[in-house]
């Protein structure tokens, strides 16, 4: 690979300068989490407050032919146990909320607690309240299950073969996706060299550090309020759904969230609490073990990635055919989002006029997948870019030429045909990570050297399908200081501070005169979820209309009192004044007590829409399906022990164009930690079954990078200024993982010589790598 | 299984308390209000519930309750406040260091357990001393940064009054009990946690 690489010239933009945005301000969510006033979910306790507990399956497959709760229920102090046949209608309907234009998926919907037959192993089955946590769990072990083991399947390939057992009618593909775009025989003709390769990733956990958790009750409305740690308050209408109430009866109050990263976008204690309360009419706390973690909640989906990608000598893609297989254990979830995603980033940053992608999601007796920070997003990448670097060994080209010759620019389509109208910086981004690695460390005779890269691209925003919508409230106080009430769940990612230093930037107020109020589904203008990377370009822009039409009242008001134009007026440090001549300015409060005193508007709501279409075409895949796209890549270089197979990740550099980073220190941390996350991926994480039954549940077996493991990736921030979020910001807390699993694989295969097919690069995988070269070598 | 009555001193407040044999002092220390320890895993593997136990950092879900008898406790709420923060929890905020928060109590611990010992680690001091603290959300370098950052500080201000463990949470106690009252003031009335005056502390029987 190239050791010395250029950055590629920026083209010219000018940002402004601003007082708030871009400034790496301490966060307003920092200080209370530091001394440990922030409250999490399973923090919250109530008068008179009961303590639940879940009966899950133990077995993947199986019939249950006797479920007896009697002698659970003489223990004294267990409140109530209920099972299906006390909820028999509650179902967990994992469509989207706000999701139009697309039929509800047939089978999509998972009982609440297990009917007749059981699945995965961690499916919930029976709910326990009892007057103390120990009780609740001494119940557990009272209530009497037998099972009649059902054949099962354990792998999507496995699945779809005739004859398989299927987990729901007619079969076991829970989704399909296709893109069909120009002409893919006539472009393979045209190829020099035809390239396959087969690419392999695991199971994933998220291992957020706050299990689950939450309190459920009754108000005095009769409203049945569930305090929780998630992504969406919007579940509200699930649970109201599953419970047979009115959607104005549920009320969700999100708590500030422990980590989610796709996890706590699905229901998780919401329904048991809500029907746990309901039964009671007494307050129920319910929190997940680690253990329950890892059995219970989402995984990310295992792929296997097939590329045949035609290539003429020069290294031009004439065509290329990819086919995707992924593993949506036993309910669908998010799976075919997930898949679509993976479909539609199939083919990475390139501009390839032949292309056919086929992708299937098949139902297994695991554990369900779902949302993983990048949705489908990073597995389409370890794929691509592996095959990238696969077609620059053919050819004897170098992998950056190969890239180069395949880049798509401003103006190009993506394989769905979906025209990128912001910066296209796939090459700014990876000549400037390339560069950061300095110069290459030497081999030693027992550790060689090995360098890699990749260059990715990754939606921002909710499928353009789902009319995407948030709201947004903004006021300013009679002494000059801000609210926001805003519904947006905070996942640690820095969602309510963006939004506070959007504001404080607008309203010219310091950042600490900011107050936000969020993620309440009662008393909180709807803001949508905390997916997608979607809550800055979404509500970002939702704050900046509400608050533009503050602002407007205020330098209205001022320009009056000033006796200048509105556009002579600015306002800063909670005042206003004429441009040029601080000197006459008029303090927020002065200001604010005039406004008030005439009626005028001191506070607006806002809904931002995101760009409505109508979906792609079910045959050719073609369609727009995302708002926009954010270009990213890292450059690798690690070390591997060739008499251990231990791969030491001695550089890593990560290259982003964010659009316009609101706040420095929290974009850098989203691409430090999200390239830990995707280094991870690469090197130890497997979430492992030994049939369906999961064998990594807790920390000591399931193994996540701690400060020890790998250096800090080297982040590079460029603000091309041209995203559809505020100030031209692009989303970023998606796409910072997703190149760096990828670029972890090339580098390896750089050292070794050979490519090893399957995340994680384990010591034994790199062992038999060895060998297998040794052996190419001798025969 | 017989409770027992045992004795705590909680950043620098008593607490009777009785507890079953297999009491966790995680649970108990939760129980009681001091919600700052979080239960990230319960095998000792996160180090989410770290606490000073007699002055030494610990993974509170790692002892039973009862071996904590008449030990002084310092949780990360016990070195500072929101008014009055510990220059490490300062350093955490100011460094970006902080994302979900939830990992941040026992980073804190850990990061006092290393300068206290150590006010001029170097960086692989540091990743050493808080390798047994999970997070998943920074990637770690501005925690090491943090880390820094602290150190820098403290050494700057070495005459600081509150540099002991003792201190600390005498501070605490008298800027109005930080632990258990922050349920109150956020309106969540918190009937569970069994925490009574050492007058009291027959009833608990």
């Amino acid at each position: 690979m190239m050791e010395r690489v250029q950055p590629k010239p920026l083209p010219p933009h000018n940002l402004p300068e601003l007082r708030q945005v871009g400034k790496p301000l301490r966060r307003v969510d920092a200080l209370g989490k530091a001394v440990g006033a922030t409250v999490y979910a399973a923090d919250y306790s109530m008068p008179n407050m009961l303590h639940a507990k879940v009966l899950r399956s133990t077995v993947p497959s199986a019939r249950i032919t006797r479920l007896d709760v009697s002698k659970a229920h003489a223990l004294p102090g267990v409140v109530c146990i209920l099972t299906n046949e006390d909820a028999p209608n509650a179902k967990l309907n994992t469509d989207m909320p706000g999701q139009t234009g697309k039929k509800a998926r047939s089978g999509s919907d998972a009982p609440v607690l297990a009917k007749d037959v059981v699945r995965y192993v961690g499916e919930p089955i029976a709910l326990v309240a009892a007057e103390s946590l120990a009780l609740a769990e001494q119940a557990l072990g009272l209530i009497e299950i037998d099972y009649d083991e059902l054949p099962g399947v354990y792998s999507p390939e496995e699945a779809l073969k005739p004859g398989a057992p299927i987990l729901f009618e007619p079969d076991n593909a829970v989704a399909r996706w296709k893109i069909r775009k120009g002409n893919l025989e006539a472009g393979m003709a045209e190829a020099d060299v035809i390239v396959e390769s087969t690419f392999k990733m695991p199971f994933l956990e998220h291992c957020y550090l706050e299990p689950d958790a939450g309190v459920g009750w009754v108000d005095e409305q009769g409203v049945i309020n569930i305090r929780v740690a998630t992504q969406v308050v919007e579940h509200f209408r699930s649970v109201a759904r599953a419970l047979g109430v009115p959607q104005n009866r549920i009320r969700i109050r999100g708590t500030m969230v422990g980590g989610g990263f796709g996890s706590k976008e699905d229901i998780t204690v919401e329904i048991f609490l809500a029907l746990l309360a309901r039964v009671t009419g007494r307050p129920v706390k319910l929190v997940y073990t680690r253990e329950e973690v890892f059995t219970s909640t989402a995984k990310r989906h295992p792929f296997t990635i097939t590329h045949r990608t035609g290539v003429k000598r020069n290294g031009k893609i004439t065509a290329a055919q990819i086919n995707m297989i992924a593993d949506s254990g036993a309910y669908p979830y998010l799976s075919p989002y997930v898949l679509l995603y993976a479909t539609g980033m199939a083919a990475g940053p390139y501009k390839i006029d032949n292309l056919h992608v086929d992708s299937v999601a098949a139902a297994t007796n695991r554990t369900f997948t779902s949302a993983f920070r990048g949705f489908g997003g990073p597995q389409a990448a370890v794929g691509y870019e592996q095959q990238m670097d696969e077609i620059a060994k053919a050819l004897g080209m170098d992998p950056l030429a190969v890239r180069r010759a395949n880049y798509m620019t401003t103006g190009d389509t993506t394989g769905t045909g979906q025209v990128i109208g912001s910066a296209v910086w796939p090459e700014e981004c990876l000549t400037r990570a390339i560069a950061a690695l300095g110069e290459r460390t030497p081999d030693t005779p027992t550790r060689k050297i090995g360098r890699g890269f990749s260059s990715t691209f990754q939606s921002y925003g909710r499928i353009t399908w789902f009319h995407d919508t948030s709201h947004a409230w903004v006021g300013i106080e009679m002494d000059g200081t801000v609210v926001i009430r805003c519904g947006v769940p905070d996942i640690g990612a820095g969602q309510s501070n963006s939004l506070c230093q959007i504001v404080a930037e607008i309203l010219g107020v310091p950042l600490a005169q900011v107050t936000i109020y969020a993620t309440d589904s009662a008393v909180t203008p709807l803001a949508g979820t905390s997916t997608a990377t979607r809550q800055l370009y979404m509500s970002g822009n939702a704050v900046t209309m509400a608050a533009d039409h503050v602002r407007k009242t205020l330098v209205g008001r001022a320009a009056l009192e000033f006796g200048v134009s509105e556009e002579q007026v600015d306002l800063a440090d909670a005042r206003a004044f004429v441009k040029g001549d601080e000197s006459t300015s008029i303090p927020f409060p002065d200001l604010v007590t005039k406004c008030a005193a005439e009626g005028l508007e001191l506070a607006h709501l806002s809904q931002f829409n995101a760009p409505f279409t109508n979906g792609i075409d079910p045959e050719t895949g073609q369609g727009d399906i995302w708002p926009d796209f954010t270009f990213g890549a890292q450059a690798v270089e690690v070390a591997i022990d060739l008499e251990t197979g231990q791969i030491e990740l001695l550089k890593s550099a990560a290259c982003h164009d964010v659009g316009r980073a609101i706040n420095k220190a929290a974009v850098i941390g989203q691409i430090a930690g999200g390239s830990h996350q995707g280094l991870g991926y690469a090197l130890m994480e497997d979430h492992e079954f030994n049939g369906g039954v999961p064998r990594t549940t807790s920390f000591a077996d399931y193994l996540i990078p701690t400060t020890v493991d790998f250096p800090t990736t080297e982040v590079i921030v460029l603000e091309s200024g041209t995203g559809v979020g505020p100030f031209g910001a692009k989303g970023i807390g998606e796409p910072a993982l997703t190149p760096a699993a990828p670029a972890v694989a090339n580098a390896v295969a750089d050292a070794l010589g050979v490519r090893i097919p399957e995340l994680p690069f384990t010591p034994k995988r790199v062992l038999e790598a060895i060998d297998k070269r040794r052996q190419k070598k001798d025969g | 299984m017989n409770s027992r009555l045992i004795h705590l001193t909680v950043n620098g407040k008593s607490h009777e308390v009785a507890v079953a044999p297999n009491a966790v002092l995680l649970h108990t220390l939760r129980d009681l209000g001091y919600t700052d320890v979080k239960n990230g895993c319960e095998i000792g593997e996160c180090g989410a519930c770290a606490v000073f136990l007699n002055g030494e950092a610990v993974n509170s879900c790692m002892v039973l309750a009862w071996q904590a008898d008449h030990a002084e406790i310092v949780t990360n709420a016990g070195l500072g406040t929101m008014d009055k923060p510990h220059p490490i929890q300062e350093a955490f905020a100011d460094a970006g260091a902080i994302q979900c928060g939830f990992c941040t109590p026992g980073m804190v611990i850990s990061t006092k357990a290393l300068l206290d010992r150590n006010p001029d680690p170097t960086e692989e001091e540091i990743r050493e001393a808080l390798s047994g603290n999970l997070c998943r959300c920074t990637g770690y370098g501005q925690i090491v940064e943090a880390v820094r950052l602290a150190a820098e500080r403290l050494r700057r201000s070495s005459s600081s009054p509150a540099s002991s463990l003792r201190e600390a949470a005498d501070d605490v106690t008298a800027l109005g009990e930080q632990g258990p009252s922050q349920h109150e003031e956020r309106g969540e009335p918190h009937s569970d946690a069994r925490i009574l005056p050492v007058s009291e502390q027959k009833e608990v029987r």
